[in-house]
């Protein structure tokens, strides 16, 4: 049994844009996730962070096979499962979970909670009534709920304890993989820290692996050993956390980590947040060369705008696609503008 | 004097399910050139508050009592034509999602334009430059070309640029801003968070910065109020809160938040949710999540009162003065630990 329990490579998805009423033509592609490659090995958490419109959510469905990726392969526990059909895609659907962001909509509002957390194994055929029942009890007692409520419906329950059923839903078919899509972002700070220690329980628990998406990088490095930073339908950068949160090599995760308020009011207004121009650029026609040159503070007209810069290691598994990687952290924004093995004209 | 003074507000709303006391006893002061932050969780009454300042609340099932006296006139008694007059001229509001507050079928230029004429006798043409002189300073690049655009032309970032050039187009007082970076993205909020800094020392404006976020409020705030089942359980200067929080409620917070700076294995967890309030539970509201609940929790409600560390600093909070600085310290000494 291999290390890894989740290999990406080169996933692609476009969705194309049409123009005419009969004869549709492809005119134009929105590049939503374009040569995302990496691995998630067993029992750790790789947490995916990017801000809106990155295709971090797109990847994830793309894993899930809710979207059928454009091109690249996808590896599940040994198995290639890129291009299964949906009843090939079933037995594996029961060892790969989803958990959404909106614990308002991702539940079926009409039905019990007993039957919510059940089907899973319904559809799975695992059990008969009675073990189901028993099983779903034991998973409510798990995610901290009272199994008495197994008969109630979701608007009975706040918005934390929905996201609880959203949890136990997903480990109902003891799934190996759970990809969790923003889980907490729709929660208050005190919910937020109920759900991250659950999570964080259950996986030392069960042994389970995540993928855990979200915008907000604090919870992100809270939860994850590894993460990985996307922009605009590419992996910019990834590494261990600690790694990655101290040494940043790529500009655009330092200006992350610099934009992020920090509830400490005088190391806050100490440091300078590094300033982005503009908005994250369309992703129909994504910029040439670097996609983040337009709003890199280092960008190197006649490299980083031609040519696109590959993936480079760093120590310790530490990855990042930069032609002109920060050579220390924290940095200046003068410093920052000045790469050291770059000929800048003055 | 200060610019605003708010005293012993109350909102409740008729509901079908009974009274909901949205606000319940609620007391600050904002000064010129001051930014306050006010934070809770969702349900805490820091959107109704500021609603009911600006007296924007559904008079049908509203009703509100105390106190809200801005430049020595108590808006809670003001007629409705002179808060309109008020509203966009002396105080300004930003919401938290700038789409839904702007209207989608006029160009921003008409919008600016209509604030600019409301309030003063101008001509067309000079309310046009000052429009988009606003829109200059806020930030918006190629300004003269993008006036005439709509709404959905603009990325969320550069609408509630656009909201801010709206707020502050007539030089308010007072600027209260609700949530106004929740929607947007880490490095837009930046950008969001340095205009409104910039603005304020150029203009003396007091803002009122209402968030969830605690760090924001520490990016941005002066003083902080934080709320709690419609009260306030604590206000202090910006810094004690992070370094000497008195209440139980904060070190919730505080110790809930995880942090990208610090190693903390296991979040400190407040169980349970915020109450309903229309039913709101005896006592301290807090009681029944708060793990140090002492039988006279349960019977009376404690009021906001100083501590003898600094008289600006204040927590409702019946806890003896030797166990909040022991249980501060600890839960301090954790953060500090995992910084190491």
């Amino acid at each position: 049994m291999s290390d890894d329990l989740l290999v990406v490579e080169h996933l692609q998805k476009y969705f194309p844009i049409t123009q005419g009423i009969i004869f549709q033509r492809q005119v134009a592609a929105v590049q939503a996730v374009d040569d995302v490659s990496f691995t998630v090995r067993r029992g750790e958490t790789l947490g995916v962070v990017g801000e809106s419109g990155c295709g971090k959510s797109t990847m994830a469905r793309c894993i899930a096979r809710l979207l059928d990726p454009t091109g690249g392969k996808i590896i599940f526990d040994g198995l290639d499962i890129t291009k299964l059909s949906r009843t090939e895609m079933r037995p594996v659907r029961r060892e790969m979970m989803m958990v959404f962001q909106d614990p308002y909509a991702s539940l079926n509002a009409r039905k019990r909670v007993g039957f919510i957390v059940g089907e899973p194994l319904e559809v799975h055929g695992i059990g008969t009534d009675a073990e189901r029942k028993r099983r779903v009890q034991e998973l409510l007692e798990i995610v901290g709920l009272n199994p008495e409520h197994y008969n109630r419906f979701p608007h009975e329950f706040s918005g934390g304890q929905r996201q609880r059923i959203g949890v136990a839903r997903a480990l109902a078919a003891n799934p190996k993989l759970i990809i969790c899509d923003e889980p907490v972002s729709a929660l208050d700070v005190s919910v937020q820290a109920q759900i991250l220690n659950l999570l964080k329980d259950l996986q030392r628990e069960f042994g389970l692996t995540y993928l855990f998406i979200a915008h907000d990088l604090n919870v992100v490095r809270h939860i994850s050993d590894r993460v990985l930073v996307m922009y605009l339908g590419k992996v910019a950068e990834v590494g261990k956390g600690r790694v990655l949160y101290d040494e940043p090599k790529h500009p655009y995760t330092g200006a992350l980590l610099s934009a992020v308020p920090i509830p400490n009011p005088e190391l806050g207004r100490r440091r300078k947040a590094i300033m982005l121009e503009g908005d994250v650029p369309n992703p129909i026609n994504p910029p040439s060369g670097c996609r983040f040159h337009p709003r890199c503070p280092r960008h190197v007209p006649g490299t980083c705008d031609v040519n696109e810069p590959a993936l480079r290691s760093y120590a310790d598994g530490h990855e990042a696609a930069c032609h002109f990687p920060l050579e220390r952290w924290p940095m200046t924004v003068e410093e920052i503008r000045r790469p050291a093995d770059a000929v800048v004209a003055p | 004097m200060a610019l605003l003074e708010v005293r012993d507000l109350r909102t409740s709303f008729k509901t079908d399910d009974g009274i909901v006391r949205a606000v319940d006893g609620v007391s600050f002061t904002v000064d010129r050139n001051q930014t306050l932050g006010i934070v809770g969780e969702s349900g805490c009454g820091k959107s109704v508050t500021s609603l009911t300042i600006m007296g924007l609340n559904n008079p049908r099932n509203a009703t509100s009592s105390g106190q809200a006296v801005f430049d020595g006139e108590d808006l809670l008694a003001a007629t409705p034509a002179r808060l309109r007059e008020l509203r966009g001229m002396k105080i300004a509001m930003i919401f938290q999602d700038p789409m839904t507050s702007l209207n989608p079928v006029k160009s921003i230029g008409w919008q600016l334009v209509e604030a600019v004429l409301l309030h003063n006798d101008i001509s067309k043409k000079e309310a046009r430059d000052r429009a988009l002189n606003a829109l200059v300073e806020v930030g918006i690049p190629r300004a003269e070309k993008r006036i005439d655009d709509y709404p959905h032309q603009f990325s969320g970032g550069m609408r509630q640029r656009v909201m801010i050039a709206m707020a502050l187009i007539n030089e308010p007082d007072l600027l209260i801003a609700d949530e106004p970076t929740t929607a947007l993205d880490v490095t837009t909020q930046a950008q969001i968070l340095e205009l409104m800094r910039e603005l304020q020392e150029e203009h003396g404006t007091a803002i009122i910065m209402i968030t969830h976020d605690l760090g924001v409020v520490a990016e941005i705030a002066d003083d902080v109020v934080v709320m709690y089942a419609g009260r306030v359980i604590e206000e202090a200067p910006v810094h004690q809160i992070y370094t000497a929080p008195r209440h139980p409620y904060t070190w919730g917070l505080l110790g809930s938040l995880p942090r990208m700076d610090l190693e903390t294995d296991r979040l400190v967890q407040v169980p349970g949710q915020p109450p309903s309030l229309l039913n709101p539970p005896a006592g301290c509201r807090f009681n029944p999540r708060c793990s140090y609940t002492m039988n006279r929790c349960r019977a009376e409600m404690p009021e906001l009162r100083p501590s003898p560390q600094s008289s600006d600093h204040n927590d409702a909070c019946f806890l003896d003065d030797a166990t909040k600085t022991r249980e501060c310290e600890r839960l301090l000494a954790g953060t500090r630990a995992g910084a190491a």
